[in-house]
């Protein structure tokens, strides 16, 4: 790790004053993510500009009846807060799906968002990586790609998003609230996180003088019909190879409205509303099911180690499709998927 | 603020109040082992992936490799030191001998402190629930059905 300097942000004004004074700096919140890159090399800011102590840690109601997450509430808090378990239990899941206890303790709401792809050529500073070094190169292309994108990919990246997280906050039609110099705003979900493009190393759309404050959740949380499931090389505490979360609202059993997103297939969540139209009006069984994953996945495209994602996610839509449906979502703790 | 700076810091480490003075990227693990003498805190991985650093901040267990010292200022930091009381082990650390719940031990701190804060949060009941609340602490002795033994019989006695 480098030498840094080190300051508290007194408040959000403080921060963004801060941050907006020296490029090379960096905000840290719980720094799980941050901490590790610094060891690898991999992130060297000239400052850590610590903003954990600021009060954006409370979960309250919006106006619309929605709920707001303050950009510092721990993951373990958010996923175990009686409104989110309640109310929006497809985000509650997704949060346990990921990391471990002692990370979700600590890493922050906003972090989620802003973590880096954990793609082995972004942390190996020996090999070029665009994202690490624009213009160096992808050495993923044509290396071990077996956990990478099969679905946004660009010549210069096929990293994938690492969050589980996101993935609800996608299928729920979140929305982010960011401060900066220049006031407030509010980004859509689908537009916080960027497609690599030619420019891998711009993950999200935040301005470098901007903070993360709080997601707002809209009211409906799918929490009769929802499921969130996550295949991944060991049952818990690794990264997804696919993972699929889903919100159904049914009449009868007529499809009213659905949500479907996924994860560890590309940059960013995977949502996708040509599939979710597949689905709407139509009957909750399998051939919809199968409709909507093709759907889905029509662009998929594989890399020489990850042909076997596009089946995979395939049977993942239309196993946790089925589950959401019938109203028994993938347990967290009992990994057999039924 | 000169690069070299250190900052002040105060931290009631296992009931001790104590006034220190560290380098910013100095992390609350390094801070324990190197400049405190604590070594019961083990590093395994050192980037958050296997659970040996874990202590418990305010009560809660966290990764102690990757939290910076300075972020912890003025929290109350307990390590597997602080557990036992008037030379009484702490349940856990009693259930992990009744149970021989450890091979080498060198993950067995981390093992200890992220029980303690495992029976504390109260999520789990079931020996499942207890291995998936438990996945963030790899014993490569594979001593796990003795480590979820050990941690059934502390909870029966919470």
């Amino acid at each position: 790790m480098i030498n840094f300097q080190y300051v508290r942000a007194r408040d959000v004004a403080d921060a963004v004053r801060l941050i907006s004074a020296d490029p090379a700096a960096k905000f840290i919140a719980g720094g799980t993510n941050l901490i590790d890159l610094m060891k690898e090399d991999v992130e060297r800011p000239s400052h850590l500009i610590d903003i954990s102590r600021l009060p954006l840690k409370t979960i309250e109601k919006t106006e619309e009846n929605g709920l707001r997450i303050g950009a510092l509430v721990p993951n373990s808090d958010v996923a175990y807060h009686l409104q989110v378990a309640q109310r929006y239990p497809m985000l509650a899941s997704a949060i346990l799906a990921g990391a471990s206890p002692q990370l979700r303790n600590v890493a922050s709401t906003g972090g989620n968002l802003l973590q880096r792809t954990r793609c082995p050529y972004f942390y190996d500073r020996a090999t070029p990586c665009n994202k690490r070094e624009a213009g160096s190169g992808c050495s993923a292309v044509t290396g071990l790609n077996r956990m990478h994108a099969i679905l946004g990919t660009s010549g210069a990246c096929i990293a994938t998003h690492p969050s589980d997280m996101c993935v609800a906050l996608a299928a729920l039609g979140a929305t982010v609230q960011v401060a900066g110099l220049t006031g407030e705003r509010t980004i859509a979900f689908p537009d916080f996180h960027r497609l690599p493009g030619d420019t891998p190393q711009r993950e999200t759309t935040l301005e470098p003088n901007e903070i993360v404050t709080a997601i707002a959740l809209p009211p409906q949380g799918f929490a009769a019909n929802y499921s969130y499931l996550k295949i991944r090389d060991r049952l818990s505490y690794a990264f997804a190879l696919v993972s699929v979360a889903v919100g159904l609202e049914l009449e009868g059993d007529r499809i009213k409205e659905a949500r479907l997103a996924l994860g560890g297939v590309a940059h960013k969540p995977w949502r996708d509303p040509t599939a979710e139209t597949a689905l709407q009006g139509q009957a909750a069984d399998r051939a919809t099911f199968t409709r909507a994953a093709d759907v889905l996945l029509r662009d998929a495209k594989a890399f020489q180690h990850n042909a076997f994602k596009i089946g995979l996610a395939h049977r993942a839509v239309v196993r946790a499709l089925t589950q959401a449906a019938n109203g028994t979502p993938q347990s967290q703790s009992n990994k057999k998927i039924a | 603020m000169s690069i070299s700076a250190k900052i002040p810091l105060s931290l009631t480490i296992n009931g001790a109040e104590m006034n220190l003075s560290v380098a910013p990227w100095t992390s609350l693990l390094d801070l324990l082992r190197e400049h405190l003498d604590l070594t019961g805190t083990k590093k395994g991985c050192d980037h958050g992936q296997c659970g040996a650093c874990t202590v418990l901040v305010e009560g809660r267990r966290i990764n102690s490799c990757l939290t910076l010292a300075v972020m912890q200022d003025g929290t109350r930091v307990t390590t597997v030191e602080g557990l036992a009381t008037d030379g009484v082990l702490h349940a856990l650390q009693q259930a992990f001998i009744d149970h021989d719940a450890f091979q080498c031990g060198y993950c067995t701190p981390g093992q200890i402190c992220s029980a303690v804060g495992l029976i504390t949060e109260g999520k789990a009941s079931s020996a499942e629930e207890i291995r998936e609340l438990m996945s963030g602490n790899i014993c490569r002795c594979g001593a796990y059905p003795n480590i979820v033994g050990a941690i059934q019989q502390a909870m029966r006695q919470s």
